[in-house]
């Protein structure tokens, strides 16, 4: 029989208070809402144990408990109950589990389990309708239930009753053959559909284009007989674009190279000896890779990457003894559709990708950033014609996405000191969820390279951490199409992230100097089947027993284990003679670990199930066997016409406005419940100053013991695709070099990654504008020489769906490109903030201003948008890194979003000092002379930095081969003036009107 | 070898993270801690020096730099998994101080500390008590002090470890808060906080409201439990005001010990104040020394927590 457990908290209750002011926000007449926490146990107990279990499961002092009946002394009008839905992970019930067998010394059996779920009542003037509202408000209908009792039927059913989320399959697993045999239409629905079930529907999309359908259809023809249904699943995991990049693969407007580019690749034998990037090699490895290997060449002895491109993460030279690893990832889909999930499963998936870097990273930063609408847009949009499927909202989205990221970071033990956000409209129908990681690993591990891995033939593949359910089923080719009423639910994933931790403190920190694996890998897209078949690859086959696989739930069909995204799970290749030690290793942490097949020579992917055969495919067919794509680009630009806007006559207003901007306003809420200084190296995190102003750049020490520092920063210009990719993708580079400089990072010692996230690129206009920024790509870093070491792509960040009046729309995000910079600097004690320190210290604008207003944040009509002279600003950076190795400089924070206004009101609110300015010495092109242009324009690769006064000769010849000017000084009083280029005061403010209008958008977050 | 009847050879322990590539066995850490820190180096003297149980494992993520914290004080951390202390927890014996870290135990779940309180009291309640009951010190930071309440090694009013006096709850604003704070040392009983008046120190938490009942209250002010309180930044009580204290914890309360002064838990993060580049607003600090042609300081004034351990056993 099952129980119920009913905990009430009865003093200092700030959840439930926390819960009223909520939805009393969201306008409901809620006067009291008193939240429980609710035990199902689905097992037989006498009712002494089950009261003895509750108070294992509940605080003495401030909660109380009711088992098997319902507090009857809460006064409320409805009930609202939310649980998960069948299968889904339910860590609460997880623990809970755990503490009850080791209390009761009695194991669970498998058709017994607990489930956790929340109670909440509610009073107040509310309806049944409204209980419901707020049910689908506090609930994601894709992975909870709700359920709704008025206080009579609550009081006559005697409570909510047991509810007990399990879930049922067919016990009859069925391995269907695919016939390719027919028609094109029906091959293409196929592809697009999916295979189809016996009922008349389709198992989802297999994203599967035409001629991938019909090299498939080949293959299959010579090997004599039809793909079972797991082989076709397979291939189109390991095929899609999320998993093999197939846009960044394929070859670019052969054919239609530049004369000039043809013939000097006919003039060099070594295509790696050209410095510039090569269109039939395709963007990927003719640009980004292109542009590192081009790097490396000219750096020759200062090179310092070691692993580019090949693992789940890049890494470069630490120090002497040490690695750093870095890898941005995007998760895109999943958040649309569940934002906390699909941002919790990011970032903890994108800590696998550190500890599945080499040997095993440990992951010692992570980053984030969240694009997303604008947050007070509520214009409902649809997935379906008959608008019952409604988008969230972007404001929903954006918090789902914070919390995800503060639940998955902060459980982790990882701190996340660097993250921004931005908002545009045009990703109300698709966000982009940037997560990153950074890691730490010897240089050597037993004596070995630890970047170092390869499955040997005969090494047991073992699978540890999480258990496999239909979670995540489609993930891979799911994302690589655009999100519409088709997209599976099944796609939505539930992150456990302390079932990783566990995992991960047990390979990182005992398995791995222990030798007790030849390789490892995470278990991301495509699960399994992609795992393994990447660790196959190594040692040239495999063979899988698929029903040795543990599962959440019994009768999952073979396909489904095999391509499920259930996350929290590791792939390790482990020699015979090893296997017993590594065993015992998890079991003693508390990590499940399962042999489920053998690493091969035979140079196949076999599965079995039960003993039959039901996949058999040539490894060099399922990595290789994809039709080369050639794409077609276009790229044809819009004439602009530079419009103009008169000069506002009150600067003062229109700078406090623009603190106000999403873009530029404090986002403070969001670092400070994300843990940033876990692991003990916090040095400069996520805000500076007195006045808590957020940093673009941070710097960690990943080792308490040594002063070397990770500094890392992030640069994105969405708006400023529209008019140009190419320049748009120069200022994310530029900014996320300049924003570590700023801040004391090494350019001899940087390294970037590219997170393109496109969308339509089925469209040549877009893959030219692609190609574009591409270019800009190779160029910018080649003359930085900052290498790329890792990088990712999302194409489709498309949204079809219906408006409110179910006329069909498609919201395309904007083309966007996340730059990240990894430097690492010899001494962080260098480090500089960007607070302004000291009454007195001069101001100084180091860089040459120039109109570029065109996709600002203040005017983005135009057509000048910032250019990137990278020449002269590698000179400039050098000399701010010089100066502050010098101790010149007090304090440095470089414009960007908002131009030099909002970086001179930031770094008075952070200093909390007063600061006067005079326009007219700022250095700047010949004919700028509007004081709102010289204020707002976003020129990049300048900095504002304060300094010394008795530093002024020094810093001054540093710098005279510079263009730069001083421009001001620091207060001591609140007063914050600019002076126009007239002489006109054209700013009069002071650091609390500054500060209360930056910290004003966000206030109630 | 010398160690085996303590550890037990099955016993897989983790050494502290100073040089993962080629890790010290404990033997050889025990006689030859050589620690570099920036540039002092610190060689310790004898074999005397107190060990640490730095505990881990099922969340628990501060154990590294906790460990770090222990030995820049001078002591001998290990950092020992809950399960093989399950297994073998007689190696109790042989330390002289237990630390369980912050961190995230079982993810908060069933109320925070308690999964992990409820491992320790369905396994090893006994040994646990037994070494609290002796004289030795032990520390809870953060999700420590909450696994701390839970196993009711503070406040242990009237000496009765193992009961469940105090809680630690959902914040005020019922959301994880990252901050630097001000503590001030309101206890001349806690050997923890000796030689300490105020200090910096990072918060880190979603559950750090302390609260108890009012007898437990009194008590704790009466036997002089009450080791750090939240402070405003001109040395004032807080007076529950967010969000100098950030969680509305009762009385401003951020530390308690039991009557004995010997254990001690606490929300803040000492362990996070290694070194002079952590506080808040060091680089500020940094500016003024260097205008007046200072030295910058290496370590980090947190580090005083650990060094008062350390000293109970040395001095």
């Amino acid at each position: 029989m099952a129980h119920r457990i009913e905990v009430i908290t009865h003093v200092n209750d700030t959840r439930s208070e926390v819960m009223r002011k909520n939805l009393v926000s969201e306008g409901f007449k809620i006067e009291t809402a008193k939240v429980l926490e609710v035990y199902t146990i689905n097992k037989n107990f006498n009712s002494e144990e089950i009261k003895k279990i509750a108070e294992i499961l509940s605080n003495s002092i401030s909660q109380r408990f009711k088992s098997n009946e319902p507090f009857k002394d809460i006064d409320f009008d409805f009930a609202l109950e939310i649980g998960f839905l069948p299968g889904v992970t339910d860590n609460i019930a997880t623990t809970a589990k755990e503490s009850i067998e080791e209390f009761t010394k009695h194991k669970f059996i498998e058709e017994e389990s607990v489930h956790s779920s929340t109670l909440i009542f509610l009073k107040g003037k509310i309806t049944e309708e409204d209980t419901k509202k707020i049910g689908n408000i506090l609930a994601n209908k894709l992975i909870q239930r709700i359920s709704v009792k008025d206080k009579t039927s609550f009081e006559k059913d005697d409570g909510m009753g047991l509810s007990i989320p399990k879930v049922h399959l067919s016990s009859e697993i069925e391995i269907t053959k695919v016939d390719l045999n027919i028609s094109e239409e029906e091959l293409l629905k196929l592809g697009k559909e999916g295979i189809l079930n016996h009922d008349g529907t389709r198992r989802g999309p297999l994203a599967l284009e035409k001629d991938y359908l019909y090299a498939i259809k080949e293959y299959f023809e010579k090997e004599g007989r039809s793909p079972t249904d797991i082989e076709l699943e397979s291939l189109a995991q390991t095929w899609s674009e999320h998993c093999k990049h197939t846009i960044f693969a394929a070859e670019i407007d052969d054919g239609e190279r530049t004369a000039r580019a043809r013939a000097s690749e006919e003039s060099s034998s070594a295509s790696s000896e050209r410095r510039e990037p090569i269109d039939k090699d395709g963007l990927y490895k003719g640009y980004i890779k292109k542009a590192t290997i081009d790097i490396r060449n000219k750096k020759g002895k200062d090179d310092f990457c070691v692993s580019v491109f090949s693992d789940n993460s890049g890494a470069i030279i630490f120090d002497e003894n040490y690695l750093i690893t870095d890898k941005a990832e995007t998760h895109n889909s999943p958040s649309a559709l569940d934002p906390f999930g699909g941002a919790i499963t990011g970032i903890v998936g994108v800590n696998r990708d550190t500890i599945g870097f080499g040997k095993g990273a440990k992951p010692v930063l992570n980053k984030y950033g969240f694009c997303v609408g604008l947050p007070d847009d509520e214009e409902p949009i649809y997935r379906d014609k008959d608008l019952k499927e409604a988008s969230l909202a972007p404001k929903r989205i954006f918090e789902g996405v914070i919390a995800g990221v503060n639940a998955g970071g902060n459980q982790s033990g990882i701190p996340t000191p660097q993250g921004f956000s931005y908002f545009h409209k045009d990703y109300k129908g698709k966000p982009l969820i940037f997560v990153g990681t950074v890691g730490l690993i010897p240089k050597m591990i037993n004596g070995q390279p630890s970047h170092e891995k390869s499955a040997h033939n005969g090494d047991k593949i073992v699978m540890i951490g999480g258990r496999v359910g239909q979670d995540g089923i489609h993930g891979a080719t799911f994302s690589s199409e655009t999100l519409s009423a088709g997209s599976p639910a099944t796609a939505v994933q539930i992150g456990d992230p302390i079932t990783q931790k566990k995992f991960s403190d047990a390979i990182i920190k005992e398995a791995r100097e222990l030798d007790l694996y030849n390789s490892i890998t995470d278990d991301g897209a495509g699960g399994l089947s992609s795992s393994v078949a990447e660790m196959a690859k190594e040692c040239g086959g495999c063979q899988v027993n698929l029903e040795t696989v543990p599962l959440k739930y019994p009768n999952l069909e073979p396909w489904k284990i095999w391509i499920s995204e259930s996350q929290e799970r590791m792939t390790l290749s482990i020699p015979e003679e090893k296997l017993q030690k590594f065993m015992d290793l998890m079991k003693r942490r508390g990590v499940e670990a399962t042999v489920i097949g053998t690493f091969t020579d035979s140079g196949r992917c076999i599965i079995k199930y039960k003993g039959e055969k039901i996949m058999d495919i040539s490894m060099d067919f399922l990595h290789n066997g994809l039709p080369k794509k050639t794409l077609h680009t276009t790229y044809t630009k819009t004439e602009r016409k530079e419009k103009t806007i008169p000069e506002p006559e009150n600067l003062t207003n229109t700078l406090l406005e623009l603190l106000k901007n999403p873009n530029i306003a404090s986002t403070e809420f969001i670092p400070r419940q994300y843990d940033h200084g876990v692991q003990g190296g916090a040095v400069l995190g996520p805000l500076h100053g007195k006045g808590r102003v957020m940093s673009p750049a941070s710097v960690t020490k990943p080792m308490i013991e040594t002063t070397k520092g990770a500094v890392c920063s992030q640069g994105l210009y969405p708006k400023y695709s529209e008019i140009d990719t190419y320049d748009m993708a120069a200022c994310s580079i530029d900014t996320a070099v300049r924003n570590s400089i700023a801040i004391g990072g090494k350019l001899s010692h940087m390294a970037l990654m590219d997170n393109f996230c496109w969308c339509s690129s089925n469209e040549p206009e877009r893959l030219g504008e692609l190609k574009a920024a591409a270019k800009a790509c190779y160029d910018y870093a080649v003359i930085y020489e900052t290498p790329y070491i890792s990088g990712k792509d999302s194409m489709f960040n498309d949204f079809n769906g219906f408006d409110k009046n179910g006329n069909a729309m498609k919201i395309s995000a904007p083309p966007t490109l996340l730059i990240s910079s990894l430097s690492v600097m010899d001494d962080v004690t260098k480090a500089v903030s960007l607070d302004t320190k000291f009454a007195g210290d001069l101001v100084y604008v180091l860089g040459e201003t120039r109109e570029e207003l065109a996709g600002s944040e203040y005017f983005p009509e135009g057509k000048n948008v910032p250019k990137v002279d990278a020449i002269s600003a590698k000179k400039l950076y050098e000399k701010v890194e010089e100066a502050i190795l010098k101790n010149l400089i007090t304090s440095s924070l470089s414009p960007s979003h908002g131009g030099l206004a909002a970086t001179f009101a930031k770094k008075a609110i952070a200093g909390q000092l007063g600061m006067e300015i005079d326009l007219s010495e700022i250095s700047r092109e010949k004919d700028l002379q509007r004081n709102d242009f010289i204020l707002f324009s976003e020129t990049q690769s300048r900095f504002v930095v304060t300094i010394d006064p008795k530093k002024k000769e020094e810093f001054e010849k540093l710098f005279e081969s510079e263009s730069f000017a001083c421009v001001g000084q620091v207060l001591d009083s609140n007063k914050f003036t600019i002076k126009g280029v007239n002489g006109e005061i054209v700013v009069d403010t002071n650091i609390k009107t500054l500060e209360e209008n930056y910290k004003f958008t966000f206030k109630n977050y | 070898m010398l160690n085996d009847k303590i550890l037990g050879t099955k016993s897989f322990r983790r050494n502290i993270p100073q040089d993962t590539s080629c890790p010290r066995t404990f033997q050889e850490n025990l006689f030859v801690p050589k620690i570099t820190f920036m540039n002092t180096s610190v060689v310790s003297k004898s074999i005397s020096l107190p060990k640490v149980l730095v505990l881990t494992g099922y969340g628990i993520n501060c154990e590294e730099e906790t460990a770090k914290a222990f030995e820049l004080s001078g002591g001998l951390p290990t950092i020992v998994h809950i399960n093989d202390l399950i297994e073998n927890p007689r190696m109790l014996d042989d330390y002289q101080i237990m630390a369980f870290p912050g961190g995230f135990s079982y993810a908060d779940d069933t109320g925070s500390g308690n999964a992990l309180a409820n491992k320790i009291k369905n396994n090893i309640e006994k040994e646990i008590l037994d070494f609290a009951k002796q004289d030795k010190l032990i520390i809870g930071i953060c999700n420590g002090f909450q696994i701390l309440t839970n196993l009711g090694l503070v406040p242990a009013k009237e000496n009765k470890y193992g009961q469940r006096q105090a809680v630690l709850m959902h914040n005020a604003h019922a959301r994880y808060e990252c901050r630097w704070i001000k503590l001030k040392n309101t206890s001349q009983k806690c050997v923890w906080t000796r030689n300490i008046d105020t200090i910096h120190c990072p918060i880190a938490h979603g559950e750090g409201n302390f609260y108890a009942e009012k007898e437990v209250i009194d008590s704790l002010i009466k036997n002089d439990q009450i080791a750090f309180k939240y402070i405003k930044d001109d040395n004032s009580p807080a007076n529950q005001e967010f969000p100098f204290n950030p969680n509305g914890a009762m009385l401003d309360i951020a530390g308690i010990c039991d009557e004995s002064g010997r254990i001690f838990g606490l929300m803040p993060h000492p362990e996070r104040f290694n070194s002079f580049t952590n506080e808040n607003g060091w680089t500020l600090e940094k500016e003024k020394l260097l205008r007046e042609g200072k030295e910058l300081p290496t370590l980090g004034k947190g580090l005083q927590v650990f060094k008062n351990a350390i000293e109970y056993f040395t001095k």
